[in-house]
């Protein structure tokens, strides 16, 4: 159920974004979602792509700084109301999420969002339990 | 072990009462061959025959850093070139460099000190010495090489620079004593683990580290990450070069000053008074052996403290406590003195924390500010905003609590702070 996140420190400089998608290219990686975070000093670049171990290596023999986090992409329904609802779910069960961003495709028509909680076992039951679907890792990196 | 047991453990008397003839000796003879002594003495209305006592060291006038380029190059040899046999400079970074020439005697001399400084630091006959000290100008390298060849041990000529091939070295030729400036050691752990090279499987057993303030917990980290004993050794060039004051491996605590060669003193750095016994100020050295160019009471801008307290190595000559830093080394950040030596401790005691920094100072208006950059690595990083914030407020409020100045920590990428091969560049000023 769960989907690998990598996540890249960058510098607040010119040039460093350029830098991490030339080499995920010349890598043959394909990114297939992305968030960027960033401070006035630097960014959090985080990554969803269709080959995780190869994108770990080259951009730390690159020396950027990487690491993989566990998170979970959740069908929404692609209608006013409909992250909403979700979100609403996750609140009464008191689960905090940390940071969410869409996806770029579509999966059966639905949005599909990915979430980063603290918890992601109880994020993942608490959705199942209220019929949500959950996407599974595999399904995400061939939608 | 105690390389030379006649003057390493001299009692106390006797070791005052050497200095206080090789200081008479010293005296008249810069009197009589250096103009420059001849003047300053004159003006202090002294003669060599004022000085009847070591107390009386505290007549004569100090000799400044400035003094020297004022009489750039040799004008302060007291000697004719004929009888220099080697010729070192500093490096110089503002200006011109400050010059120092050896005669035959003073490199032995120096060799003998060094040969001390080796065997204090754990070192003997049958080691593999790898030196990379730079070989040059500079007095790391051959003043180093020759204490090892003194010594009798093996000693490999490295020089700085070249990290990979240090390793091989290391590896090929088993060495066992390591002698370079801190800040490189641990920049060759991070080049051997990039290499899949792990060093804490070599030889090395000894360490022995200068020409460059370090912290005691870059000493742990260098000790962790090398398996190693790091040994703090003391020097510079206008005095004699590495091999002036090394720690011994028994206690680790304080470096002995070879008392025999020079007479240390601790000086209030803004009145030159001389400070009672165990107050910290700037370390002032007087050269009582050497003949190229023998200095009075020379003013190194270090600052430490003295002690004569006896050490359990056997050793009698007085001990220097570690040095925080150069007083021209000290950032004065609005009011607050800082040594950079002081924010490396502070960074060093937080978990995961990279021994690799940089201070950056500059004028905004009238107030400096401190930048203090950090590299986030693997162990300190985190898909979230807030835990790097965290680290970062972290990193400033330690340095605020323990220091008393408010600095903005910036955190940087992996490598992107320069690697330094000899001494480490620490602090880019910008507020000058």
């Amino acid at each position: 159920m769960k989907v690998e996140q990598i996540s890249i420190f960058i510098e607040n400089k010119s040039g460093r974004l350029a830098e991490v998608t030339r080499i995920l290219g010349e890598a043959k990686v394909n990114i297939r979602a992305l968030s960027l975070a960033d401070t006035s000093d630097f960014g959090i670049l985080r990554l969803i792509v269709d080959d995780t171990d190869l994108a770990l290596r080259v951009l730390k023999e690159h020396h950027f700084t990487v690491n993989k986090t566990e998170v979970i992409g959740v069908e929404v329904p692609d209608q006013p109301g409909g992250l909403c609802s979700i979100l609403e779910i996750l609140d009464k069960n008191d689960i905090n999420v940390e940071y969410m961003y869409a996806f770029v495709e579509r999966s059966k028509g639905n949005a599909v969002i990915i979430f980063r909680f603290d918890s992601v076992d109880e994020a993942i039951r608490v959705l199942t339990e209220n019929k949500i679907t959950v996407l599974k890792g595999e399904r995400i990196s061939t939608l | 072990m105690i390389w030379n047991d006649e003057f390493e453990t001299l009692p106390r008397e006797a070791i005052e009462s050497l200095q206080l003839k090789r200081l008479q000796q010293t005296v008249e003879r810069v009197n009589a061959t250096v103009p420059f002594y001849r003047e300053s003495f004159r003006k202090a209305g002294i003669t060599p025959g004022d000085i009847k006592t070591l107390a009386d060291l505290q007549k004569l006038p100090f000799t400044l850093k400035q003094d020297m380029r004022d009489n750039y190059p040799y004008g302060l040899f007291a000697v004719p070139l004929e009888q220099i046999v080697r010729i070192h400079a500093s490096s110089g970074t503002t200006g011109k460099p400050t010059v120092v020439g050896y005669t035959k005697r003073d490199i032995d001399t120096w060799a003998e000190l060094m040969a001390r400084s080796f065997v204090a630091a754990g070192a003997h006959k049958g080691d593999v010495i790898h030196n990379a000290y730079g070989y040059g100008l500079f007095t790391g390298g051959l003043g180093a090489h020759y204490g090892a060849e003194k010594l009798g041990a093996s000693v490999i000529p490295m020089s700085g620079g070249n990290s990979k091939k240090q390793l091989m070295i290391m590896q090929d030729f088993g060495s066992t004593v390591l002698t370079c400036t801190p800040s490189y050691s641990l920049f060759l752990a991070e080049i051997a683990a990039e290499e899949g090279i792990d060093i804490r499987e070599l030889k090395l057993k000894v360490g022995i580290f200068g020409a460059e303030p370090w912290s005691e917990t870059m000493r742990r980290e260098i000790e962790e990450k090398l398996n190693l004993k790091a040994i703090d050794i003391y020097g510079l060039s206008e005095i004699l070069g590495p091999g002036v004051g090394i720690e011994c491996i028994e206690a680790q605590n304080g470096l002995h000053i070879w008392e025999d060669h020079f007479i240390p003193e601790i000086i209030n750095p803004d009145t030159g008074e001389v400070l009672a016994a165990g107050e910290k100020g700037e370390l002032v050295i007087t050269t009582i052996t050497k003949e190229g160019i023998p200095l009075i009471r020379y003013r190194t801008r270090d600052i430490t403290r003295l002690s004569k307290e006896p050490c359990i190595c056997g050793r009698t000559h007085a001990r220097l406590e570690r040095l925080s830093g150069r007083s021209d080394d000290m950032l004065i950040i609005r009011g607050v003195n800082v040594f950079p030596s002081q924010i490396e401790s502070v960074l060093f005691n937080i978990e995961g924390v990279e021994p690799h920094y940089q201070l950056i100072v500059e004028r905004d208006g009238n107030l400096d500010t401190l930048e203090v950059q950090v590299e986030v690595n693997e162990q300190t990083f985190s898909d979230e905003i807030k835990v790097l914030q965290g680290l970062s407020s972290q990193i400033r409020k330690e340095i605020k609590d323990l220091l008393g100045v408010t600095c903005i920590v910036r955190l940087v990428e992996p490598k992107s702070i320069t690697r330094s091969e000899g001494k480490a560049k620490r602090v880019i000023d910008n507020s000058q």
